[in-house]
């Protein structure tokens, strides 16, 4: 299925979780959020919360700025 | 500042830093204790963190919303920054058009209300308007943030008398934030009575950015002395400190 993945539109099997497409762009351990079509996804759910066709996935974190 | 005590009077941001590693050597000399950082899309090749910066030196982050142009942008930063950050606290950033950087203050003040009721800790950058600020303390931001002049323009305070308008009246802290270009600028923001001054590009895009973040470290903690001291008043003729004749 196709999904959206911080702007680029990318296929990934289905059943993807929200965890796997962090650890595929971070190994950060802390600093990282993420919006499932513009919501917050807390931490807590990242494991559990699988994307669907055309969803939108934003995987944000600090950078130098302000 | 919101029920929490610092011994620094001086923000920074972490913008227009040539390299990592002199923001670190520039945010320890300045002695600051609480430094912005915005929110962006991850990068794959990104290397070192601004986060791990900060928390290696225990210098608190304070996540912003530039960027965004709307207060539902600015709402939907905020949560994000709040869940990757794990601070309620947010430089409340909604800026009217990318050529002048200046606040919308319709949109400033609509986002600054809604994240109050969700719990947030809000200081708002704002224009150097005496109305808006007090409308932003009305609404719950727990300190206001006006410009000295517009981001990066080095042009110092524009309006003094706005900030000190701002200061009479002020309950929270009063925070003069953009615009400021030398350390006498950084100065003169405490003289007029505000509480602390926030800065970045003045260190960042500095010739020596070390050198220049100690100097504003300096010239902070020198204009809240001289404030306290009370400035002689401002005389048109001379007036001999030594009298001629007993």
């Amino acid at each position: 299925m196709d999904v959206i993945i911080n702007g680029e539109r990318r296929e990934v099997s289905p059943r993807t979780t929200v965890e796997e497409v962090v650890r595929s762009l971070t190994q950060a351990p802390g600093g990282v959020a993420v919006a499932l079509n513009d919501e917050v996804v807390p931490k807590a759910g990242w494991a559990t919360t699988r994307l669907g066709d055309d969803d939108r996935v934003d995987v944000l974190t600090a950078v130098q700025g302000g | 500042m919101a029920g929490h005590r610092f011994s620094s009077r001086l923000i920074t941001g972490t913008g227009g830093a040539p390299s990592l590693r002199i923001l670190e050597d520039a945010l320890t000399a300045s002695g600051t204790e609480l430094t912005t950082v915005a929110l962006r899309r991850v990068s794959p090749d990104a290397e070192g963190s601004v986060w791990d910066v900060l928390r290696r030196n225990g210098i608190r982050p304070l996540p912003n919303t530039s960027g965004c142009f709307t207060a539902g942008d600015a709402l939907r930063t905020a949560r994000l920054a709040r869940e990757a950050l794990e601070t309620d606290w947010i430089k409340l950033e909604v800026i009217a058009d990318e050529r002048t950087l200046l606040p919308d203050p319709v949109e400033l003040l609509d986002a600054a209300e809604r994240l109050v009721d969700e719990g947030f800790t809000v200081l708002p950058y704002t224009n150097d308007d005496p109305v808006l600020a007090r409308r932003l303390e009305q609404v719950g931001c727990a300190a206001v943030m006006p410009l000295g002049a517009p981001i990066g323009s080095g042009l110092g305070i524009r309006n003094p008398h706005n900030i000190e308008l701002i200061v009479e009246q002020a309950g929270v802290p009063v925070v003069v934030d953009a615009g400021i270009g030398t350390a006498s600028e950084a100065a003169l923001a405490m003289e007029l009575g505000c509480d602390a001054v926030m800065l970045a590009t003045a260190i960042t895009r500095a010739e020596d950015p070390v050198l220049m973040a100690g100097a504003m470290r300096d010239a902070v903690a020198a204009g809240r002395g001289a404030r306290r001291a009370g400035r002689i008043p401002v005389r048109r003729y001379a007036q001999a400190s030594s009298p001629a004749v007993d």
